[in-house]
């Protein structure tokens, strides 16, 4: 088991009063909450945080992680020693939603994990608690719907210690569901209480990134590179949208920039979203003689200053 | 519980199949009412109003979730937890536009 040094998690030092132990996780709290940062490894991060607040907040935990020491050398293995825990008694129960490392389960146990603040966890019924989590479908599943393989990473309570369980399941994804929207499979979540109905698993829904398209709720853009006479004289060309190749207009007289929209082909949702494209003009290599002669015949045939709104 | 794996489920979009009353949201959060009225007179819940009884979009449970969490993990207050929310989704809008007109 990997030993956990908790003070380096929340980058105090091993002597730090309460006081500055309370600000450091209120600072790194803020820095890493999963629903507030747009850091990489925030889940994990906020996941290691709460759990070092947890031991170092309370002085009966705190002392006892203290008698470990400064634990192992990196990569050797923890175990706790067999008097661990004699003469502490750790308060606290209720359950929190979090998982916490093996190292806190093994010094601590499912009891040792801290109450839930206010009235969360108080509430119980009888029907079994619906579960959440979160997956990332690529943009074709809402685009034209279809099942897919889920692969959910679910905390269960396994002989009194929560653990994390991977369950696969496959799901049918509804054609236009949205980013941050929740597909609702009854019953999938836990079993109920004697005969009581099992709960609820809502599953909320972000897209991977797409080579071609971005999303912004249901509307969909693409940028479009076009040659500089067809922006000027205006053509026909062809785009790609997620119902095929089109044949797409382009008016005289576009520049970098320009939106055109095809309404009702973005996501598929009701309403539909539109689907935009932004034209970008890409420029012709002067790679040989001949392309050097009609930029200079361009250059000869037209009095233009790019830079005229500059003053210059 | 257990799913054999051949099996493909099928659910409904919650967000537009779905209209929560606050006993609902309250389950679904596993919190009291009295937290849920809260939430609606700091103005961080909407409720469409209907009739006698309050009634919720599906999409606020994604928001109760998140506003509870704050709550809990960064022991805000209720108007910090508004404060957050709206900024939150101020935040959320810009960097969307950013990214389209990248």
């Amino acid at each position: 088991m990997e030993f956990k040094d908790y003070y380096k998690v929340m980058g105090v030092a091993r002597d730090a009063t309460e006081a500055q132990i309370k600000q450091a996780y209120r600072k790194l709290a803020r820095k890493y909450h999963p629903d507030v940062s747009k850091e990489k490894d925030a889940e994990a991060r906020f996941k290691d945080l709460g759990e070092a607040y947890e031991v170092l907040k309370s002085p009966e935990k705190r002392a006892a992680y203290d008698q470990l020491g400064q634990g192992p050398k990196p990569g050797e293995d923890f175990r706790p020693p067999p008097d661990w825990g004699a003469g502490f008694e750790f308060s606290g129960a209720g359950g929190g939603e979090a998982a916490y490392s093996d190292f806190f389960e093994s010094l601590f146990g499912a009891q040792g994990r801290g109450g839930a603040a206010g009235s969360r966890g108080a509430f119980r019924s009888g029907r079994g608690e619906d579960h959440h989590a979160k997956v990332l479908l690529d943009l074709e599943a809402t685009l034209r719907g279809g099942a897919r393989q889920l692969v959910l990473r679910l905390p269960e309570i396994d002989a009194g210690r929560l653990v994390s369980k991977e369950r696969v399941l496959n799901v049918q994804v509804p054609k236009g569901i949205m980013a941050g929207q929740h597909i609702r499979l009854a019953g999938q979540g836990a079993r109920g209480h004697g005969q009581e109905p099992p709960g609820d698993l809502f599953i909320e829904v972000e897209f991977q990134p797409h080579a071609l398209y971005r999303v912004d709720g249901r509307d969909l853009y693409l940028d479009l590179p076009v040659a500089p006479w067809e922006a000027a004289l205006g053509a026909t060309v062809k785009t790609p949208t997620p119902t095929g190749t089109v044949d797409l207009k382009i008016p005289p007289g576009s520049h970098a920039g320009s939106k055109l929209r095809l309404k009702g082909r973005g996501i598929p949702a009701t309403p539909p979203g539109d689907f935009y494209v932004i034209l970008g003009i890409a420029l012709p290599a002067a790679a040989d003689d001949k392309a050097k002669a009609a930029y200079a015949a361009m250059a000869a045939a037209l009095p233009f200053n790019p830079r005229a709104n500059l003053g210059v | 519980m257990t799913t054999p794996q051949d099996q493909t489920l099928s659910g409904a979009i919650f967000e537009e199949s779905a209209t929560l009353t606050i006993e609902d949201l309250s389950r679904l959060c596993a919190v009291d009412e009295r937290h849920i009225v809260a939430f609606v007179e700091e103005g961080v819940l909407e409720v469409i109003e209907t009739s006698a009884q309050w009634h919720f979009r599906g999409s606020a449970l994604r928001r109760a979730r998140v506003a509870l969490r704050l709550e809990r993990d960064l022991e805000l207050n209720l108007p910090g937890v508004a404060l957050a929310l709206e900024l939150m989704d101020e935040l959320e809008h810009l960097r969307r536009e950013l990214e389209v007109k990248r």
